[in-house]
C-alpha cells in the first residue's frame, strides 16, 4: 500500500515537472502551431503565389493554332492568360524581358502541317506554363493528326479510353486492394507514431534519470523507495506526458480538420483508408504500441541509469535509436512485400516485433498462433529487462564518477547482486 | 533495541570494503563512524539503508530488518549531496517530504520551522541551484530530517561548511537527539564526533579498529597527556620512567605517559626545579588512540 502511493508521488512528480518545463511547451506550440500550418496549407499557399494570372504573349504564324488553343485553355480553367500578340517575335522577346509577359510562345505549322511550337520565358524554371501549353498543344496535334489519317472521333475514343485490369486474390481469406490500401495507411500511422514516441520520450525518460543521477539526487529518491518502484513510476510518468501531448495534438487536428469538413479531409482521410477499418485492427494497433513503448522505455531507464553524466546521455541512446530505426526500415520494406522470409523473422524479434507484426497484422491474414506468439515473445522480454533493469538502475544509481562505458553494466549488475 | 550488525561483511569481487563489522548503536543516542576515504563508512550505511545488500552478516534495527516499509522512519543525509537544480525549495522538500510518507501540509510547515531555524527563511521559493553550497547543504540536511526520523543517518554532514554553519547544523543534531531520534554519522574530523558522540567506532579499510563508548575507550586507552609550562628546562623529564614520548613547545613540554601514577612522580621531581605556571593531565585525544591503534598519522 505505501509501495503504491509512493509510486503515485513519483509518478505525479515526472508528470507534472515535465509539464512544467519551458521546452514541453515550447515544443508543444511549435508542433501546434505546425498543425495549424498543415491544416491551413491550401489558404497560407494561395496567399503567397501571385494574385494575378500569369500573362501569356502568342504568336500564331500557322493562323491556325490560335483560336483552337486559346479555347481549350479557357475551357481547362487554368490559372494565366493567353494574348494573342501582334507584334513580331524580336517585340515579343523584349516584352517578356521587360516583364510585360511571363512568355512569349511561337506557334508554327510543321512538314506535315503538325503543331509546333517554341517557348521563350526569361527562366525556363517555371515548369507549370510550360506544361500545360505542351499539353493543350499534344491534344490539338492528336486532334489534327487523326483528322489528317481520316479517323473518326469514336475511334479516337475507343482508343484513348484505359485498359480494364482487376485485381482479384483467390484466397478467400486474403485482403482484398482496397483493404490492403486501408491497413496501408493505418500501418504508415502507427509506424510513425511509434517511431516518434520511442525517440522523443524514450529520450526523456533517459535524460531524466540521467538528471537524477548526475545531480545525487537518486540517493535520498532510492533511501525512500526502490528502485523498481521509481522506474516504473517514471515510465509511466513519462508515458502519461507523451499521451497528454499526443491526445493534444490529436484533438486539435481533429477540430481543425472538422471545421474544414470536405476541403481536404475526406481525401487525407480517404487515402490512408480511415473509414472501414476493423476494430481489431485497432486494438492490435493499442497492444503492440504499448508494448512497444514499455519495452524501449524500460531499456531507455535502464541506460539512464549507466549515466554518470547528462551530457552522456546522448551516447547511450545511440544503441536505442539505432534499433527502432532498423525496425522501422524493415517496417517499411515490409510494407510493399509483406509476406516475406525477412518480415516473418523480424515480427517474432522483440525489438522489431511491436512494428513488424503490427504491420503483418495489419496488412496480411496472420493466424492466431503467430500473434500470440510474437506478443508471448515480447512481453516476456519486457520482464526480462525489468528484471535485469531494475537491478542496472539500483546498482547504476549508486556509481558515480567521470567515465560511463559498458563495463559500467557488468559494475553495476555486481554492485546490486548479493554475492560477487 | 538498537541497531544491530552482525559480521557484515561486503567484497566487491576481491576488494572487501567492509571486513566483518560488528556493532550495536544504541537508541537515542550519537554514534560516530570515523575513518579516512575508503575505510568503509558510506558502504557501512548504505547496507544499513538496504541500498546495497551485503556479502554476509545480518543487519536489524529493533529487532527486525530495515526495509521500505520503514523508509519514513528512517532520515538519510548521502555524502553525495545532490537535489533537484531546478526545482524550488519548496517543490524540493515537498517532494521527497511526500516519499517519505507525509502530507503537504505538514511538510510545509515543518520546513518554514527549519528554514527560520537556520536564517534563511527567504529560500522558500527560491530554486535550489541559486543558493550557495553552503545553504544548499542546509536544504539538503532539511530534506534527512523533515519527517522527524526515529533513525537518521548523517554521511559527512559537516563537510563543506564554514564554522558558523558547522555550529548551527551541530545544535540542530543534538536537538534531535534530545527529542529521541538515534543519530549515525561519519565525519573524517576526530574534533567532531570526540564533542558529539557517546559510542563511537573508528574504521581503517574495512575494520574497525576501535570501538565502543567514548569514555571506556579513552579510560581503557590508559595513557595520559600530560602539558606542563614551566620557566626552566623540562629536557631531564624525558627520563623519568613511564614517559613515552616528550614533545617540546614553546612555553615548555607536551608529554605522553604511561598512565596517571607517572604525572604523580613527575609532579614531584618538578618540585624546586623553578617557577611551573601549568600542569595539566589530559585525556588523550581520539587522535592520538587512532595514532597508536593504526600505526600512522591520520590526516
Amino acid at each position: 500500500m505505501q509501495h503504491m502511493s509512493k509510486f503515485w508521488v513519483i509518478l505525479t512528480h515526472t508528470y507534472m515537472s515535465r509539464l512544467k518545463t519551458k521546452s514541453f511547451i515550447i515544443s508543444t506550440i511549435i508542433t501546434l502551431l505546425f498543425i495549424l500550418g498543415l491544416a491551413n496549407i491550401q489558404s497560407i499557399m494561395e496567399f503567397f503565389s501571385d494574385e494575378s494570372a500569369d500573362k501569356i504573349a502568342v504568336i500564331d504564324e500557322s493562323e491556325l493554332l490560335w483560336e483552337p488553343l486559346m479555347m481549350n485553355a479557357e475551357a481547362v480553367g487554368e490559372d494565366l492568360q493567353l494574348i494573342e500578340f501582334t507584334g513580331d517575335e524580336e517585340s515579343g522577346k523584349a516584352a517578356v524581358e521587360k516583364e510585360d509577359y511571363k512568355a512569349l510562345v511561337v506557334l508554327t505549322l510543321n512538314d506535315n502541317q503538325l503543331p509546333e511550337a517554341t517557348y521563350y520565358a526569361n527562366n525556363i524554371s517555371d515548369m507549370g506554363n510550360q506544361m500545360f501549353i505542351e499539353q493543350q498543344l499534344q491534344q490539338l496535334k492528336v486532334a489534327m493528326a487523326t483528322q489528317q489519317s481520316g479517323i473518326d472521333q469514336e475511334t479516337l475514343a475507343d482508343i484513348n479510353e484505359p485498359v480494364v485490369f482487376q485485381t482479384i486474390a483467390l484466397d478467400e481469406t486474403a485482403k482484398s486492394m482496397e483493404e490492403l490500401n486501408e491497413a496501408r495507411g493505418i500501418v504508415y500511422v502507427m509506424l510513425f507514431v511509434l517511431y516518434f514516441t520511442v525517440m522523443a520520450y524514450g529520450q526523456m525518460i533517459m535524460t531524466d534519470v540521467a538528471n537524477e543521477k548526475s545531480s545525487r539526487v537518486m540517493e535520498i529518491l532510492v533511501s525512500s523507495a526502490p528502485a523498481v518502484t521509481h522506474m516504473f513510476a517514471k515510465i509511466l510518468g513519462i508515458a502519461l506526458l507523451g499521451l497528454t501531448q499526443v491526445g493534444t495534438f490529436i484533438l486539435v487536428g481533429y477540430l481543425l480538420i472538422s471545421s474544414k469538413q470536405g476541403e481536404l479531409v475526406g481525401g487525407i482521410f480517404e487515402y490512408l483508408g480511415f473509414q472501414d477499418i476493423s476494430p481489431s485492427v485497432y486494438i492490435y494497433a493499442i497492444v503492440f504500441f504499448l508494448l512497444g513503448y514499455l519495452l524501449y522505455a524500460t531499456l531507455a531507464a535502464m541506460l539512464g541509469s549507466l549515466v554518470r553524466r547528462v551530457e552522456d546521455a546522448g551516447q547511450m541512446m545511440m544503441p536505442l535509436i539505432f534499433l527502432v530505426m532498423i525496425a522501422f526500415f524493415i517496417a517499411m520494406y515490409g510494407l510493399n512485400v509483406p509476406d516475406s522470409t525477412l518480415i516473418n523473422v523480424t515480427s517474432y524479434i522483440p525489438f522489431f516485433s511491436p512494428m513488424i507484426m503490427f504491420m503483418r497484422v495489419g496488412m496480411l491474414d496472420v493466424p492466431a498462433w503467430e500473434i500470440v506468439l510474437s506478443i508471448g515473445i515480447l512481453v516476456a522480454t519486457i520482464i526480462l529487462i525489468a528484471v535485469i533493469g531494475a537491478r542496472v538502475y539500483k546498482g547504476g544509481v549508486l556509481m558515480y564518477g567521470r567515465s560511463s562505458s559498458w563495463k559500467d553494466f557488468k559494475r553495476a549488475m555486481t554492485l546490486s547482486k548479493k554475492e560477487s | 533495541m538498537a541497531l544491530i550488525l552482525k559480521q557484515v561483511t561486503k567484497r566487491y569481487g576481491k576488494e572487501t570494503a567492509v571486513d566483518h563489522l560488528s556493532l550495536e548503536i544504541p537508541e537515542r543516542e550519537m554514534f560516530g563512524f570515523l575513518g579516512g576515504n575508503g575505510a568503509g563508512k558510506t558502504t557501512t550505511f548504505r547496507m544499513i539503508l538496504g541500498l546495497l545488500d551485503m556479502t554476509e552478516g545480518e543487519i536489524t534495527w529493533n529487532g527486525e530488518s530495515i526495509n521500505y516499509g520503514k523508509s519514513h522512519l528512517i532520515g538519510y543525509l548521502p555524502e553525495e549531496r545532490g537535489l533537484y537544480p531546478k526545482l524550488t525549495v519548496k517543490e524540493q522538500i515537498i517532494y521527497l517530504g511526500k516519499l517519505r510518507g507525509m502530507k503537504k501540509q505538514k511538510i510545509v510547515q515543518e520546513l518554514e520551522n527549519w528554514l527560520e531555524r537556520f536564517k534563511v527563511t527567504e529560500y522558500m521559493n527560491k530554486r535550489v541551484e541559486e543558493l550557495s553550497k553552503g545553504n544548499q547543504q542546509k536544504i539538503q540536511f532539511i530534506s534527512a530530517v523533515i519527517h522527524n526520523p526515529n533513525l537518521l543517518i548523517l554521511d559527512e554532514p559537516f563537510s563543506g561548511l564554514d564554522p558558523v554553519n558547522v555550529e548551527m547544523l551541530k545544535s540542530a543534531v543534538v536537538d534531535l537527539k534530545e527529542q529521541g531520534t538515534s543519530i549515525v554519522f561519519s565525519s573524517h574530523r576526530m574534533e567532531h564526533v570526540e564533542e558529539l558522540c557517546e559510542h563511537l567506532c573508528i574504521l581503517h579499510k574495512g575494520s574497525p579498529v576501535v570501538k565502543g563508548s567514548l569514555r571506556e575507550i579513552k579510560r581503557s586507552f590508559g595513557k595520559k597527556n600530560l602539558l606542563i609550562h614551566a620557566d626552566t628546562s623540562l629536557e631531564f623529564l624525558q627520563k623519568v620512567p613511564g614517559v613515552i614520548q616528550y614533545k617540546k613547545v614553546a612555553d615548555g613540554c607536551e608529554l605522553q605517559i604511561e598512565n596517571e601514577d607517572v604525572s604523580q612522580q613527575i609532579f614531584s621531581e618538578l618540585q624546586g626545579k623553578g617557577f611551573v605556571r601549568k600542569f595539566e593531565l589530559e585525556e588523550p585525544s581520539l587522535n592520538d588512540i587512532f595514532i597508536e591503534k593504526v600505526g600512522a598519522a591520520y590526516e
